[in-house]
């Protein structure tokens, strides 16, 4: 109903009695601890099929019968890591002019005047290590939306037009990227971590987005239709029925061609604090950052548990001490970030006006170092695994969630049951682990402080953080080469 | 945690409006698992019955939001809000009764402070410094009752997922997901905060709250924008008044006045809550009656007079600053209830709905100098009249002027031409297709039922209205847009982009009264 309405959000992300000297025998009355928690209802998630084709494509089909749609997705390996850095946002723009293009029997534009009539989607998407077509429609509509995607998926038909389209929205979003305050944060305090020119984090410039041909875009195409590609099929179907019509498509194709295994280097940020210059602004967005890790790290479960101490709730030491005990600010959080199949970032984030900037980082960073100085208490890993297992059915109470779940963990290659044995670690870790954990895996000696601001308010100044001379950063946005203006009237 | 504000964040998902309709079958099967009564408080429950997967979700809908703060007290159903995080009588407290002595203790002490402070003409710099000093004593005091956060670590530590709360205009609502084992936890928690709330950090969480502002609006390019362009749209009514507060307004706001909204709007007869998931109404409904009986009976409160008057001038706003340009434009249309508001909903999703809108193929795919371009109705609110906003964010080298004379015209044509067929029925089609996408999820359907009930007084509206979906004709379209999208009832506000080395604007970003 309301379209826009600038709700205000309660920030949650982000706080502990248990580290508070809190008085607790006095409270000997816990009136909530007396009602009655039922054992959970018996509860076993749908688990889709799956089905591997000889040429190594796999297909997962999932029923749901509660509502008359069906949708589909295609996964596709390679991403923007993987495309030439001369022509860094060309994965991006493959992602929109896919679609918008459309095929040689149906362009883009009728192929949205078929869909929107019909209530229907299909849409092409590039991140940054897969592309993915995906569609959907009501049941009656099925058969047809599903061919379409087909022919999108086989037959793609790249326009010119749709590329120049394409790559006047995404210099609009370059122009742009310096307009608000935390996206030039998360964008250069990731930056620090993996290096301006690492497949991670380089980003787009109009002299990279404007190199890229419809050539490109079709090359792109080619290499990757021959990866391993992951389809999935969720809602009222017959899957019996959706076997024998997606083997009819995909059985006939070669073996495919796995993604060639990455090389990278994970150095981490050069420790220092960093500045970006932003006027018209009156917080600062702070954020400190290293490197963070991968879930095949052995000791996942013990920092996930960590991470619910430091920055996961409103009982989290970060939240407890700056939001709650200081008040200086609305958002803080953060701690290990992990990705599926390279170190992601360990990031602590806090927003707070102008003027308490080294004060609010300050107590930030005592907090991280506080992970490896201050030893962890049981009421701090029992509230934290109740966290997380209390909640831990919230990522698979839907048949959606189930089925994506089991797609992420196909691409990446882990066993099916990751989540089951994810849990069983999650059961078993002591504050042993956590302190040993700690000493291992928390240096506060190698983080980087990037701070996003209005120097001119930001007293007193970043210096009194003693963290070495303050290194600025520019963002000014690199203009193409001109054609020089007498030449063009020519 | 991270807000990413992408380009033109703001526009994305603005069109997205959650209409409603349905065929009747669906609200036949509906009406077999809902299950709705009114407490004796006059307090609403809904229980739906969805046993797919051993979870529920709750949204408890509060009908008053910051349109309702008093004069003066911009942001106060948001401080509010704020609070009913911070326990009650019986959790997040160590001692209830000597905490209470001293939240008195630091209520009088602020009060002595703010008098002092408001004084203007001989204040005595000394005495305030004074003042704050026995202020913060007082605070320090009450804080050694305080067990932080109980009431959401509590709530989090039994699977609470998704716990929030949002203030708009309009309203306010509470909502998580849990267990379903813990529906009478849920229960104790959630009735609790609604009829015991205590303003413990009251002044703590105040900052807090500014800290939120400031990101919001201040340090936000679009934020600024649209709080300036609802100042200028309204002249009498609280719709133009900023939600989260004017800087001097909320930076004053004191734990009484927060009480005492609580007690006029936090009514059983203000209060809708629906429940969605694994819960059976034969043996839940007897036990939520029992604990949400304890919400204040009281009188539904009474109905702002206030009606914002015909606008009869053009109003613009023009800010000038470093960041890149975006234009918006707004037209003062009915609220909710008017007979048209599907018509304006059909416009709505004509104009901006996916890359079939009149918009995006004029603005974006045609011309060439948009990246994004929506027309969409109910803003700041929809409770009240409010405003139908048409909007574009320009490619590169293209200007607010531009998008406006492009918006103009795509608005003359629905005037003097009918829209399509295909146009028409795609409206009609989409909305009930987004109706039952929505159904499948306890969250959205939860908000969904409480929000209409409160409206509507009926959760079947969710489903009824399709049927003024279906109703609406090309000739209502040529109608509704004749009579409201004309200049003297027009706003636009606009971003122009100044170079670094222009005069420093006027600094909407300082912290005007916050002290």
């Amino acid at each position: 109903m309301n379209s826009l309405s600038l709700k205000h959000v309660l920030g949650i992300t982000l706080v502990l009695a248990g580290i508070a000297p809190v008085a607790l025998s006095a409270q000997q009355e816990k009136p909530w601890e007396k009602i009655p928690i039922p054992k959970l209802h018996e509860f076993k998630p749908q688990e889709p099929e799956r089905i591997e084709l000889k040429n190594g494509i796999v297909i997962f089909l999932q029923e749901d019968h509660e509502l008359p749609f069906v949708s589909g997705s295609v996964l596709i390996p390679g991403g923007s890591r993987d495309e030439d850095p001369a022509k860094t946002g060309l994965v991006g723009l493959y992602g929109q002019a896919w679609r918008t293009s459309g095929t040689a029997k149906m362009g883009g534009d009728a192929m949205d005047d078929l869909l929107e009539a019909k209530a229907a989607h299909i849409e092409t998407e590039g991140g940054e290590d897969s592309t993915t077509l995906a569609w959907d429609s009501l049941k009656g509509d099925s058969d047809q939306v599903y061919s379409l995607a087909m022919d999108l998926l086989f037959h793609p038909k790249f326009s010119a037009e749709k590329l120049e389209l394409a790559q006047q929205l995404e210099a609009t979003g370059i122009v742009r990227r310096n307009d608000d305050e935390s996206e030039i944060a998360d964008r250069e305090s990731g930056k620090l971590v993996y290096g301006a020119n690492s497949p991670y984090t380089r980003q787009p410039e109009l002299s990279t987005i404007g190199a890229v041909t419809v050539d490109d875009l079709n090359a792109w195409h080619d290499r990757t239709i021959h990866g391993k590609l992951i389809i999935a099929i969720s809602g009222d179907f017959d899957a019996a029925a959706m076997e024998a019509k997606l083997r009819a498509e995909f059985d006939g194709m070669p073996p495919v061609v796995p993604e060639p295994p990455r090389h990278d280097v994970f150095a981490g940020p050069t420790p220092g604090v960093y500045f970006v210059q932003k006027s018209e602004v009156n917080q600062s967005n702070v954020q400190i950052v290293g490197l963070g890790l991968d879930r095949h790290n052995p000791d996942l479960a013990t920092l996930s548990v960590m991470n619910e101490i430091l920055g996961g709730g409103f009982a989290s030491r970060l939240v407890q001490k700056v939001r709650t005990e200081l008040g200086l600010a609305y958002e803080v959080g953060g701690g290990f970030g992990f990705a599926y199949d390279h170190p992601a970032t360990f990031r602590v984030v806090v927003l707070t006006k102008s003027a308490t900037t080294v004060e609010a980082t300050k107590a930030a960073l005592a907090e991280i170092s506080g992970l490896t100085s201050r030893p962890f208490a049981q009421l701090e890993l029992d509230r934290a695994k109740d966290d997380i297992l209390n909640s831990f059915l919230f990522r698979y109470d839907t048949r959606d969630k189930v089925l994506a779940e089991r797609v992420r963990l196909e691409f990446y290659g882990y066993p099916a049951d990751y989540l089951e044995k994810y849990k069983a670690a999650l059961e078993k870790v002591t504050v042993a682990d956590l302190d040993a954990a700690a000493k291992k895996y928390v240096h506060p000696d190698k983080l980087a402080v990037l701070v996003v601001g209005d120097g001119a308010q930001i007293k007193p100044g970043l210096d009194e953080l003693n963290m070495g001379p303050v290194h600025p950063i520019d963002i000014t946005i690199p203009q193409p080469k001109q054609v020089p203006a007498a030449e063009k009237n020519q | 945690m991270q807000i990413r504000m992408r380009t033109a964040a703001l526009f994305l998902g603005l069109a997205a409006m959650a209409l409603c309709g349905a065929q009747a079958q669906d609200l036949k099967s509906f009406e077999q698992k809902i299950t709705t009564k009114v407490l004796p408080n006059g307090l609403t429950l809904i229980i739906c019955e969805r046993p797919d997967a051993p979870v529920f979700s709750y949204t408890t809908f509060i009908d008053a939001g910051d349109v309702n703060d008093p004069s003066g007290q911009s942001g106060l159903a948001h401080m509010f809000e704020h609070l009913a995080f911070k326990g009650t009588s019986q959790i997040g407290t160590t001692d209830y009764a000597a905490e209470k002595v001293a939240l008195a203790k630091v209520e009088a002490a602020n009060n002595a402070y703010e008098a002092e402070y408001l004084k203007a003409v001989g204040r005595d710099e000394n005495k305030l410094a004074e003042l704050k000093k026995a202020f913060l004593a007082a605070q320090a005091e009450a804080e050694k009752f305080v067990i932080p956060n109980q009431f959401t670590d509590v709530a989090e530590r039994n699977g609470a997922e998704g716990l929030n709360a949002e203030t708009g205009l309009d309203d306010t609502s509470y909502f998580w997901s849990m267990p379903e084992n813990r529906l009478e936890l849920w229960a104790w928690l959630e009735s609790g905060r609604l009829s015991d709330v205590v303003p413990r950090e009251f002044y703590k969480e105040r900052d807090v709250v500014i800290e939120e502002r400031r990101m919001r609006t201040d340090s936000n390019p679009e934020g600024r924008l649209f709080e300036q362009f609802a100042a200028t749209a309204y002249v009498a009514h609280n719709y133009g008044r900023s939600g989260i507060g004017w800087p001097s307004e909320v930076s004053q706001i004191n734990a009484t006045e927060a009480m005492a909204f609580h007690k006029k709007y936090y009514v059983g007869a203000n209060i809708v809550i629906a429940v969605v998931g694994d819960v059976k109404a034969s043996e839940a409904m007897p036990m939520l009656e029992k604990y949400f009986s304890k919400v204040p009976g009281g009188p539904k409160p009474e109905e702002m007079t206030t009606v914002e008057p015909k606008q009869f001038a053009e109003k613009t706003v023009t800010i000038r600053e470093q960041t890149q340009p975006i234009y918006i434009e707004g037209y003062h249309r009915p609220d909710y209830r008017d007979p048209d508001d599907a018509v304006y909903d059909a416009i709505s999703d004509i104009f901006s709905n996916g890359r079939v809108s009149r918009l995006y193929r004029s603005l974006v795919r045609d011309q060439q100098i948009a990246a994004e371009a929506v027309g969409f109705g109910g803003f700041p609110g929809t409770k009240y009249p409010s405003l139908f906003v048409f909007g574009a964010i320009p490619l590169p080298g293209h200007t607010p002027a531009e998008m406006r004379v492009a918006i103009h015209k795509e608005i003359e044509k629905l005037k003097t031409t009918d829209v399509t067929d295909d146009e028409l029925q795609m409206y009609k089609t989409r909305t009930r297709a987004d109706l039952l996408r929505g159904l499948a999820d306890n969250q959205g359907l939860a908000n969904d039922l409480a929000e209409y009930q409160t409206r509507y007084g009926d959760w079947r509206e969710l489903f009824k209205q399709l049927d003024n979906v279906d109703k609406v004709t090309k000739a209502d379209i040529r109608r509704v847009a004749n009579k409201v999208f004309v200049a003297s009832n027009r706003t636009s506000a606009e971003i122009d982009t100044s170079s670094p080395e222009a005069p420093a604007k006027a600094s909407a970003a300082n912290d005007g009264g916050a002290r």
